[in-house]
């Protein structure tokens, strides 16, 4: 059978940047936590929960429960809010 | 990861079903180290005592306590991988090792760049061929796509394309209708849970150049035109922005036949209202696509008889209610309306609008609706505003006038109409700029 030469489909994809992760605390003792709910349906159930978790838990740690103001768009002033005033922050429930 | 860059620690939770993409993110964005954890799907529908459940349980992708992940996620000292993130250069190739007929078949379907089904292989010669179908240059690009809005966006270009259309079986002549639709840079292959699909109308002389059918048939599979217009749309997007694998960049649960093709003419010529891409300000001798994003519900009936307003209300109160319909009617349906008063389009929409309503309580009882909607009207943003602060029984309008979209379309052997699910996001594309 004869032989085909044939183009690749496919896009064209970004070069990936490496990004470093922040740099970690030693405990989560004393520290600000903030818990941002993502907006998903219940998530806000699910970040109450563990809010609950860490009062129960780990009491030191002074939870803080955030929202973006809209789903899947980013909110530069919740995130410089975080920054500010917290040590590191857990969000969910996202995809 | 934004907040990992601003110097946040960060651990981000998902459930584990999203676990492949949620990797695949990371290492995309360069933070392949990215730390996360995992709860059992669903979360929707849980009571607080089974989420409670979820955190004091295992994290299933490890099988380690959810609540150690999370803290050693947040606390772990860094080591050297986690410092040098990663960086590198994913480049795709113009030309795929030569093979035989079989074997490349089999390549393009184990790579996943197909709809599963054959296609049309694009030879040097058969894309050469498609490229006369555009005065554009094989290297221009036409757009941008991805799968979804946390993803990075793929480049296409013209030659891109034609590869595309070559392999869905596409004419060159056609080749500026799809162009159209890589330059709307939307996908029509959404990786959205939902599983959303793109119904697109190509309005304009075009139609008629290539021979689009708006007849009898026109949204099933009865016109070359038609079929591979819409099937080239899916397979661009599904290359174009890098694949739609299933637990990857596709995470639609129950799939939708509407992505295979769904692209027809608009009747303009047996229609007694504008065509559509005349109500976005085009002229008639332009030549258009629009997209209309959904897809996911099918209402549909006949007439309109002595009882239509019940039924269109049965219909529009039955439906998906975050997902507008599109409006979809034989000539035979839009002239016996204009018989009834609606003269234009936008009559009709204002009446659907105006008598489509719910209670609140039920309005508001929805996982998108919740997700989407709600956030904005605690924001203050209007009409969410107002519905929300609306009575649980009080009557809320489903839709604005402006969120329901009417296509005349259909061979007059039966006066048919159907309602699609079908949003218009301001995307009418013109076909000129790319002939």
């Amino acid at each position: 059978m004869s032989r085909l030469s044939v183009h690749d489909p496919r896009g064209y994809p970004p070069r990936v940047i490496g990004k470093r992760l922040a740099a970690r605390p030693q405990s989560l003792v004393g520290k600000t936590l903030y818990l941002v709910d993502c907006l998903f349906d219940n998530s806000e159930a699910f970040m109450g929960q563990l809010k609950r978790w860490f009062a129960e838990h780990l009491p030191s740690v002074d939870t803080r429960m955030v929202k973006p103001r809209e789903s899947w768009v980013d909110d530069p002033a919740m995130r410089q809010k975080i920054a500010a005033d917290g040590h590191a922050a857990v969000l969910g429930v996202g995809l | 990861m934004r907040l990992e860059n601003a110097g946040v620690p960060s651990v981000a939770i998902h459930t584990d079903v999203f676990a492949r993409l949620a990797h695949s993110v990371a290492l995309a964005n360069g933070m392949p180290r990215t730390r996360q954890a995992f709860v059992p799907q669903p979360v929707v529908d849980k009571t607080p005592q089974q989420l409670r459940g979820y955190i004091e349980g295992l994290d299933p992708t490890t099988k380690r306590p959810f609540m150690q992940e999370v803290i050693e996620g947040l606390s772990r000292p860094l080591d050297e991988e986690d410092l040098k993130g990663l960086s590198f250069d994913r480049s795709t190739p113009r030309l795929v090792e030569s093979g035989t007929e079989d074997d490349l078949q089999g390549l393009f379907l184990d790579n996943g760049w197909t709809d599963q089904l054959p296609v049309i292989l694009p030879t040097e010669q058969r894309v050469a061929a498609m490229l006369e179908g555009t005065s554009h240059p094989p290297d221009k690009v036409v757009g941008r796509m991805r799968p979804t809005a946390y993803r990075e966006s793929w480049e296409l270009t013209v030659e891109k394309v034609a590869v595309n259309a070559v392999m869905a079986g596409a004419k060159p002549e056609y080749l500026p209708v799809i162009l159209a639709h890589a330059a709307s840079g939307i996908t029509a292959r959404s990786s959205s849970t939902t599983s959303l699909a793109m119904i697109t109308v190509v309005n304009g002389p075009i139609r008629d150049e290539i021979g689009m059918s708006s007849g009898i048939g026109a949204l099933g599979p009865y016109n070359h035109a038609n079929a591979t217009i819409g099937r080239a749309y899916q397979l661009l997007s599904i290359n174009g922005q890098g694949g739609s694998v299933p637990g990857d960049t596709y995470m639609g649960t129950l799939g939708n036949a509407y992505n295979y093709s769904a692209t027809f003419a608009e009747a303009e010529e047996r229609s007694p209202w504008q065509p559509f891409h005349v109500q976005k300000g085009y002229k008639p001798t332009d030549s258009t696509v629009s997209i209309f994003f959904g897809g996911r519900y099918t209402a549909s009936g006949f007439g309109p008889r002595a009882t239509w307003k019940e039924k269109f209300i049965r219909c529009l109160t039955s439906i998906d209610h975050n997902q507008a319909p599109l409006i979809v009617m034989d000539p035979i349906v839009a002239r016996l309306f204009v018989d009834l008063g609606f003269d234009n389009k936008e009559k009709l929409a204002t009446w659907c609008a105006e008598n489509a309503m719910m209670p609140a309580f039920e309005y508001w009882d929805d996982q998108w609706v919740q997700t989407l909607t709600h956030p904005l009207a605690v924001a203050g943003v209007e009409p969410f505003a107002s519905k929300l602060k609306a009575a649980p029984e009080a009557l809320v309008a489903m839709y604005e006038p402006g969120d329901i979209n009417i296509v005349v379309v259909g061979g007059e052997t039966q006066g048919a109409w159907r309602m699609i699910g079908g949003s218009y996001r301001n995307a009418t594309v013109s076909v000129d700029a790319w002939r």
